[in-house]
């Protein structure tokens, strides 16, 4: 505990030492949350790895509050991919701030920073609900100050305003749940609550509320509006940390009461099912429409949390249908990809980060080329998206290999309405992984391959190597869970067990063995896949030596003056899916179709609003709005009639009370 | 340690051009032609790899990556394919998974290949790629649930392994939903009709020959090495459905196998002189349809 | 010099002339006046000379910070703005007045009701207080002048702290401390606003900002 003290206290003082110290405002920053995170991964390394888990309880002077923290193998999980993140983050953000804001002042967003972490890294550790919730609160505003950063653009502050509703909307349905459980539970400390005889109303009640509440944080469809509108307005380290960990605070808090509550009933389990289908279908296709390399990895984030809560969907249906072998693999590949999550998007934002600092866009169909201009962030790059798209030999398959196996032993033995849900979860796992793959060749394409599309990607070079460096050593991270699978799992043993236990499962030591065998193969081959690489390469360089290897223009198919506007754009990648998908998508195109005989000028431009927020937020917002216009005549702008308010209700309360 | 799956494994690698050349003659015999000799795909091979290759100026390693990683990735999927009732080289719970995300991993790479040259036909053909096999994914892991559920275990070789004569006869309508459904899959990752059409010669209407065009010398000879593996790897999935004989004789049953590739490739042959392909846009719904009928497989089949 | 009962007829008279005055100057006179009193009357509630020490920190801090800087402050931003007098209030400064006497009534009617924890030495500091907070509310509401606003507030603060004074058990240091704290910066960002006010508008009557407002749309 001490060392998981330290770190919170480290990081805290690098923000706040970031306020005070003028030119020296980003290394103080950085050099707090590395060193922060260091003592965390120690702390929250030390539990994976067989130690105790720290707890520490000390009174608070807020109601019902204690601030009681502990780090057990569930919360420690959770933590690492924080500590992991957050660091190359930081050292990445520390140059990339400088060079991109130089003139600005900085302190505040470092401070932010600071606060964002160390309050992310009290929500996976508060035992009490009420530290939960301020730990909670204040990350979600410091990632509010985060997002409207550039806050002189007008959709940035709109994108502001949209988040701080959203997660507030959420944080309401979190409090109602955590009265709720404190009334049913018997108290407020995680520890001492007694929900296990909770009636089955209750508890459904309470599951609602936290797929609700937790879901606003996590970017379930339908309540991810704020995210693809948030997460590009941030600086792109701070969109990586928010898309790599702030949403699993949600994933986290989701298990977290999944694990308090009584065991699960089977609707439970289809619920998260249905919606991790939706989510992780609807995620990548909306991703497919998009223009914007940020928001375009944004809806991915919707498409991996869908894939996740897909995997909790089948472990909760394993517990309930008695199969401890569904329920460990849907577990370990939720809380695998988790980690794989937060890994890849994190390196693909600060890719797209890296892209935008070199080039000044984000628009796909303005890069082009960039592969041969930027070959480090190309590379990685091109791992981060071969990992998203669920590509071996990369994490992504790994624990998407995971969540199949669930599905798949579940197919099995299942009949009726568990065959079903196995059934939805494997062809939506499939669909989704084929559609994550058109989706990111497309977005590779477009931003790293052929040729520029503008002149500023034309111009564009390599960035530096701070920004380099965590975009490497993410893509390094990637490559080692895919070919080190079996250790990886067997890392995750503890958490597992703990998982295991809270549901009533037996030992999970057996299951834990059988994917561990399987893992093994599955690196075995991603391994022999490498092996095959390097073969065919030797091959090739065999055969060429001494050959004449010329270069020349692409060909043209017999068209003799090719530009790059000729190039096929990623909106025309996509569209044959895009169409197909057209009453779903409903993208709206506007085009000038050329005419005549010598025609003039063409035009062709498409966009894809969300429908959630179209066809569901808006008008619900409109009616609130409505309402509360004819609140109107109150409002009349002067000072002295408000304070006339104020003092009316003050001296009425009064007089009403000495009556 | 049993030899069988190993030789079964050089000896797909050395047949694989074969297939090809099986479907061609068939369509000339269909259409009156001589056509070319069996044995083409060798000849086309062996004259590749003594050419020197041309790269475009706009490629950067990627595109030379492309064949590379394509035919090693296809390589080790041929590794965990089962043949004539033999277990695959590779086998363990979950192995399927592994074999379509190895198929993926060759498609990422043609399609960033295709991207790479910065043409727009290729990039036609790549985004037509994209779309199809996204839309075909969903098929052909139902047909392994299908065929998991039917054996009762989590690995290739023993799903198909478990197929015999005698469990067409009492599932032949299940079998046979999988079937289609994985011969459907099968012409469209394999760039056939009514998908694809391979022997089109205008670049606007192909999908997997314009991703190529660029490639030339050893990379096309391993581009082409790739797909005539890849149509192997399905191909032995479809027929390890439809031909399951088991004499118990290993030598025998790799012989039926041998013979039922053929068939398969006289099939394909005949389904391509036979049919138009279908217009770009109806063929989601085949592929959809694929997916269909998988899925209606896995529900008949009492767990 | 630690007679509670004077110093708070002090109090109500300064008051009053709060009430009545035009000048923006005099307002902040007054004010100024009305905190020097009230550190006066911290150490009278706590035997005057021989008070415990952090009665006279509270004290020498509250006096310091509202009879000095306070006034400091608003005398600058009245010279930055230059505006001299209050004009046309909502309410007459007679009005006012008179408004004041029915306050100082109702003050008196309502300390005879409240109900108070404990008795209090001096009568006459519970209607005093009750009066203090109420003119300031009433300035608050009746003036135009954002500075004037402000000599509100600080009279409405006044009257809160005064009240604090008629609890036997007072408050710990630490939550007065944190109150002036508050106060502070209040009137601080306060005193930056009506320069900027004024500078951006050449005026600082907030009626005429109504047109910030947020219209319907």
């Amino acid at each position: 505990m001490t060392a998981f003290l330290a770190a919170l206290g480290l990081i805290m003082a690098g923000g706040v030492a970031s306020l005070l110290a003028g030119r020296w405002r980003s290394r103080a920053a950085v050099g707090g949350i590395v060193a922060g995170s260091l003592c965390g991964l120690v702390a929250a390394v030390r539990v994976l790895i067989g130690g105790p888990t720290p707890a520490m309880r000390l009174p608070w002077r807020v109601p019902y509050g204690s601030f009681s923290l502990a780090i057990d193998p569930v919360s420690a999980l959770f933590l690492l991919a924080l500590f992991v993140l957050a660091p190359l983050a930081a050292v990445y953000g520390g140059r990339y701030l400088e060079e991109e804001h130089g003139g600005e002042p900085l302190g505040g967003v470092w401070f932010f920073t600071s606060l964002l972490i160390a309050g992310i890294a009290l929500v996976f550790t508060a035992r009490n609900a009420v530290l939960f919730l301020v730990a909670w609160e204040v990350m979600s505003v410091a990632a509010y100050f985060l997002v409207t950063f550039e806050h002189r653009r007008d959709e940035v502050r709109e994108a502001g305003w949209t988040y701080l509703v959203a997660t507030h909307l959420g944080t309401a349905f979190l409090i109602a749940m955590f009265l709720l459980m404190g009334r049913a539970g018997g108290s407020l400390e995680f520890d001492e609550m007694q929900l296990g005889h909770a009636s089955p109303a209750v508890a459904g009640l309470l599951f609602v509320l936290a797929v609700v509440g937790f879901g606003t944080k996590a970017g379930l469809v339908p309540f991810h509006v704020w995210l693809p509108e948030a997460h590009p307005a941030a600086p792109s380290h701070i969109s990586a940390l928010m898309s790599g960990v702030m949403i699993k605070t949600g994933i986290y808090g989701l298990l977290r009461v999944l694990l308090l509550l009584p065991s699960p009933p089977a609707w439970w389990g289809w619920l998260l099912v249905a919606m991790g289908v939706v989510s992780g279908v609807g995620g990548v296709l909306f991703a497919l429409a998009q223009h914007d390399l940020k928001r375009l990895l944004a809806y991915h984030s919707v498409e991996n949390i869908g894939i996740i809560t897909l995997g909790l969907g089948v472990g909760l249906l394993g517990v309930h249908a008695g199969l401890p072998l569904v329920a460990l693999a849907g577990f370990a590949g939720a809380l695998l990809h988790v980690l794989n999550h937060a890994l890849f998007k994190g390196l693909l934002f600060l890719g797209a980060g890296a892209v935008a600092h070199a080039t000044g866009t984000r628009d796909l169909d303005q890069l082009g080329g960039l592969g041969k201009r930027m070959p480090w962030t190309g590379g990685t790059f091109l791992i981060g998206a071969a990992a998203i798209s669920g590509l071996p030999p990369l994490n992504g398959f790994v624990s998407e290999f995971l969540i199949y196996t669930g599905a798949f032993a579940a197919a099995l033995t299942g009949r009726g309405a568990l065959l079903v849900a196995a059934v939805a979860a494997a062809a939506g796992l499939a669909l989704i992984g084929g559609l994550a793959l058109a989706c990111f060749t497309k977005a590779f394409g477009a931003v790293f391959l052929g040729e520029p599309r503008s002149p500023r990607a034309g111009r564009a070079g390599e960035v530096a190597a701070a920004l380099r460096l965590p975009m490497a050593a993410l893509a390094a991270a990637c490559a080692a869970i895919g070919l080190a699978a079996p250790w990886v799992l067997a890392g995750m043993a503890r958490t597992l067990a703990q998982v295991a236990q809270a549901f009533g499962l037996p030992s999970p030591d057996a299951q834990i063995e059988t994917l561990r065998g399987a893992l093994a193969w599955v690196s075995l081959g991603a391994l022999a896949l490498l092996a095959a690489v390097a073969l065919a390469v030797l091959a090739r360089r065999l055969l060429l030596r001494g050959r004449t290897v010329t270069a020349a223009p692409t060909w043209g198919c017999g068209y003799s003056a090719p530009s790059p506007r000729m190039q096929y754009t990623a909106s025309s990648f996509a569209q044959p899916l895009v169409d197909l998908f057209q009453p779903v998508l409903r993208t709206e195109a506007t085009a000038t179709l050329p005419s005549g005989a010598f025609p003039g000028h063409a035009s062709f431009a498409s966009a894809t609003p969300d429908p959630a927020e179209r066809r569901l937020y808006r008008p619900l917002f409109a009616g609130v709005a409505a309402l509360f216009g004819r609140l109107r005549w109150v409002q009349q702008g002067r000072i002295q009639l408000y304070l006339l308010y104020l003092v009316a209700t003050l001296l009425i309360l009064l007089l009403w009370k000495v009556r | 340690m049993d030899s069988a799956p190993i030789l079964r494994y050089v000896l797909a690698f050395a047949l694989a051009p074969l297939l090809g050349g099986v479907i061609a003659k068939t369509k000339a015999f269909a259409a009156g032609r001589n056509g070319a000799p069996l044995l083409q795909g060798y000849f086309d091979l062996a004259k590749l790899l003594r050419k020197g290759t041309v790269y475009s100026t706009t490629t950067s390693w990627i595109f030379r990556a492309g064949p590379v990683v394509t035919v090693g990735a296809v390589a080790v999927a041929l590794a965990l394919v089962p043949m004539g009732g033999a277990r695959a080289p590779l086998a363990f719970p979950g192995d399927f998974l592994l074999l379509a995300y190895l198929l993926a991993v060759a498609r990422f790479f043609t399609i960033v290949a295709a991207l790479d040259t910065g043409s727009a036909f290729e990039g036609m053909g790549a985004s037509r790629e994209a779309q199809f096999s996204a839309l075909a994914e969903p098929g052909l892991v139902l047909c392994f649930l299908a065929l998991a559920r039917n054996a009762g275990d989590l690995s290739l070789s023993a799903s198909l392994g478990a197929l015999s004569p005698a469990v067409w006869r009492s599932h032949a309508a299940v079998l046979a939903l999988v079937a289609a459904a994985l011969f459907i899959v099968f012409l469209a990752e394999n760039a056939r009709i009514p998908v694809d059409d391979p022997t089109t010669h205008l670049e606007l209407t192909m999908i997997h020959e314009v991703m190529v065009l660029d490639h030339g010398g050893p990379d096309l000879a391993l581009v082409e090495a790739a797909s005539w593996l890849k149509m192997w790897v399905l191909g032995a999935l479809v027929v390890g459905v439809v031909a399951p004989v088991r004499t118990g004789i290993p030598a025998l049953d790799g012989g039926v196998f041998l013979a039922a590739m053929l068939v398969l490739g006289v099939a394909v042959g005949v389904v391509e002189s036979a049919m138009a392909r279908l217009r770009l846009l109806r063929v989601p719904q085949l592929l959809v349809a694929s997916g269909v009928l998988a899925a209606l497989a896995t529900a008949l089949i009492s767990g | 010099m630690f007679e509670i009962n004077t110093l708070l007829v002090g109090l109500l008279l300064v008051n009053f002339v709060l009430l009545g005055a035009s000048r923006l100057g005099t307002s902040v006179r007054q004010v100024a006046a009305q905190g020097a009193l009230l550190s006066l009357l911290t150490l009278a509630e706590h035997a005057g000379w021989g008070a415990p020490w952090r009665v006279w920190l509270l004290a020498l801090g509250s006096g310091v910070v509202k009879a000095v800087v306070f006034p400091y402050f608003l005398r600058r931003a009245l010279r930055e703005a230059d505006v001299r007098r209050e004009m046309e209030p909502y309410v007459g400064f007679t009005a006012s007045v008179l408004v004041g006497v029915a306050a100082l009534a109702a003050s008196l009617w309502l300390a005879s009701r409240l109900p108070l924890p404990g008795p209090v030495e001096a009568p006459l500091l519970v209607p005093v207080s009750l009066f203090t907070l109420l003119v300031g509310l009433f300035l608050l509401v009746s003036r135009r002048k954002a500075l004037t606003q402000v000599v509100g507030y600080l009279v409405l603060e006044n009257g809160v702290f005064c009240f604090g004074l008629a609890l036997p058990e007072d408050a710990p240091l630490s939550v007065e401390v944190g109150i002036l704290l508050d106060i502070f910066a209040a009137v601080f960002i306060m005193g930056i606003m009506i320069y900027h006010i004024s500078r951006e508008f050449d005026h600082i009557d907030t009626d005429r900002m109504s047109s910030l407002r947020d219209e319907a749309t």
